[in-house]
């Protein structure tokens, strides 16, 4: 038995109008242009933006074609390693979320499903992680664990399942007494595949709006703790890290620090785009 | 409303104690206090660092360490640093109004910016100022704070030079910092005063309220906004966690002698009890907003208070 789909005529002819907003065509050329830059830095850079044309240091941008951004007091591309430094971002973006949203959507199906101490605890858990100030959190954390990529997207992970378990949870406390399951159990379909084929597919659409969110989010923290010295190794391009060198040469190189963080702010920017229309889409009566 | 505040102050506390025992337990993990004591101070043996260890109180279980910090809370006393042995509520005394103040100013800012702009946004919904609104706030939510507080720094300090780049020495030294955070919270807080006024405009007492011929100012920010305060306040006061988070980073950025600077030099020393103090009550004081969400509620509105 699937899950029954009432498609009404035209729908398809709806999408294709939703798919024409403003929104979703900025983000989602925002989006694919930063993931394919990304990919494809090795070919374009095979460097890796560490080449260093000492002849050439603190080139001022739009001046050179070899340096279209101009370069760093080490004579470092600034555009190379801002698209190299992409790299950094959006792994650590993705695969937290990935990370968290497995965890958390197993999670908030059991405690919603069979409620009990289960739901308890999670909510409980959920109580802590909205007193926690998560920097100071992340700070200690990779304190201890030491400033890695991987360390970094592990912690995430911990201290973010609680959110999609939570959005999870609350779906499915919506969905589990409404007929379509009750006569799913009334048949004798087995828990696990009336969680799996009857609620996730109803529930799944806050959670997808959380992560592109989260995407975005976590792009935006891991930035911040590699400012910082607490996320990604210094040596590795990434746009926290080099925010936190340009910082040293405000004065006389500003180019330094305005690309890496207009980068951040137009991958960023995308994700919040399609997160918004996602929104929108999936619930057409928050439109505001 | 008594039993409800009574449940809610005990789910406050079981969060404060969840929270000081993860920063107690994982900054002991984090390296050894005795070594970063004595680095780059000569050799020492094994037998010095065992004495320095029973010094700090360190050759003792973790429950008891844990303990005696949790009673020192309790009785205001949050041990002392391990370095130079400067008592740890003074410094937090001296950093946490200086948070707090910039934390009231960049709110104040926020609240003064995005309630007119969002009201402005929602009365022409779907014209030229209320896209314009939404496409600044989204952008407004796309960039780091630190990289907002790098670029005022770049402009205000650097090119025009109206502004002192870092410390906390003069009043002209907070401009930036709070304007950061200000702008970052508006950049949320519009979205939100827009979308509930949109839904308060379509109101009939709104209807009413026009046809007696009042004026719109006055239906405006006199009968529209005191029906959306409640999800207003609710959000700011769930954001204030994130907002400290947010001043814990700017006030790296701006060398502002905080709360969050404090922290920073803790973990970087290994400094427990000055990070476990600082978080405590960065904890404390986050569940304490939140709890006077709930009591403010019931002050907006009378529903809830009678409940």
């Amino acid at each position: 038995m699937s899950t029954v789909e009432i498609e009404a005529p035209g729908t398809v002819r709806i999408w294709l109008r939703r798919l024409r907003s403003l929104e979703f065509i900025l983000g989602a050329v925002l989006t694919v242009a930063m993931i394919g830059l990304v990919l494809a830095s090795g070919l374009i850079f095979p460097d890796g933006g560490d080449a260093m044309d000492l002849t050439a240091r603190l080139t001022p941008p739009f001046q050179s074609w070899a340096h279209p951004l101009g370069t760093d007091p080490l004579g470092r591309d600034v555009l190379a390693r801002v698209v190299v430094g992409g790299k950094i971002s959006l792994t650590v973006g993705f695969l937290s979320v990935l990370g968290a949203v497995v965890v958390g959507t197993v999670m908030g199906l059991v405690a919603g499903y069979y409620r009990g101490v289960w739901d308890m605890i999670l909510m409980r858990f959920a109580d802590v992680q909205l007193a926690l100030p998560f920097i100071l959190l992340a700070i200690t954390f990779t304190a201890i664990l030491g400033a890695d990529l991987w360390n970094l997207i592990l912690f995430m992970i911990i201290a973010q399942w609680v959110q999609y378990a939570r959005v999870m949870r609350a779906s499915v406390l919506s969905l589990r007494d409404r007929e379509f399951i009750q006569s799913a159990r009334s048949f004798g379909v087995r828990d696990l595949r009336i969680l799996l084929h009857h609620i996730l597919p109803n529930a799944y659409g806050p959670v997808l709006i959380l992560m592109t969110l989260n995407v975005a989010n976590n792009i935006l923290l891991e930035s911040s703790l590699t400012f910082l010295g607490l996320g990604v190794d210094p040596m590795i391009p990434s746009w926290g890290g080099m925010l936190a060198d340009g910082r040293s040469y405000l004065q006389t190189a500003w180019w330094v620090s305005v690309f890496p963080g207009l980068a951040i702010m137009l991958t960023v920017l995308g994700l919040n785009l399609l997160g918004d229309w996602l929104r929108d889409f999936l619930d057409p009566t928050s439109k505001a | 409303m008594a039993g409800f505040l009574v449940k809610r102050i005990l789910q406050a506390v079981f969060v404060v104690l969840v929270v000081t025992l993860l920063v107690a337990w994982a900054i002991r993990l984090s390296g050894d206090p005795a070594i970063m004591l004595t680095q780059g101070a000569g050799s020492f043996t094994e037998q010095d660092l065992q004495n320095i260890r029973k010094a700090l109180g360190l050759d003792q279980p973790f429950t008891v360490q844990y303990l005696q910090f949790i009673t020192g809370v309790v009785t205001g006393d949050f041990g002392k640093s391990f370095f130079g042995g400067t008592s740890v509520g003074s410094l937090i005394a001296h950093a946490l109004p200086l948070t707090l103040l910039l934390a009231l100013t960049s709110l104040a800012l926020a609240v003064a910016m995005s309630i007119p702009l969002g009201i402005h946004a929602a009365v022409n919904r779907g014209k030229a100022a209320d896209t314009g609104i939404r496409i600044l706030s989204l952008v407004g939510l796309s960039f780091p704070n630190f990289w907002l507080a790098i670029m005022m720094v770049l402009t205000f300090s650097i090119t025009l030079g109206w502004l002192p780049p870092s410390g906390a020495e003069e009043p002209a030294n907070i401009v930036m910092p709070a304007l950061t955070m200000g702008v970052i919270l508006t950049a949320t807080n519009v979205r939100l005063v827009r979308t509930s006024m949109l839904e308060t405009l379509s109101a009939q007492y709104i209807m009413v309220a026009r046809s007696k011929g009042l004026k719109e100012r006055v239906v405006l920010y006199k009968h529209a906004l005191r029906n959306c305060a409640i999800p207003l306040i609710t959000y700011i006061g769930l954001q204030f966690g994130g907002l400290i988070g947010g001043i814990v980073v700017i006030e790296r950025v701006f060398n502002w002698p905080g709360m969050g600077s404090l922290a920073f030099d803790a973990v970087a020393a290994r400094d427990y009890p000055v990070l476990q103090g600082v978080i405590t009550v960065l904890a404390l004081l986050i569940v304490a907003a939140n709890l006077l969400v709930d009591i403010v509620y019931g002050l907006v509105d009378p529903r809830i208070r009678t409940e």
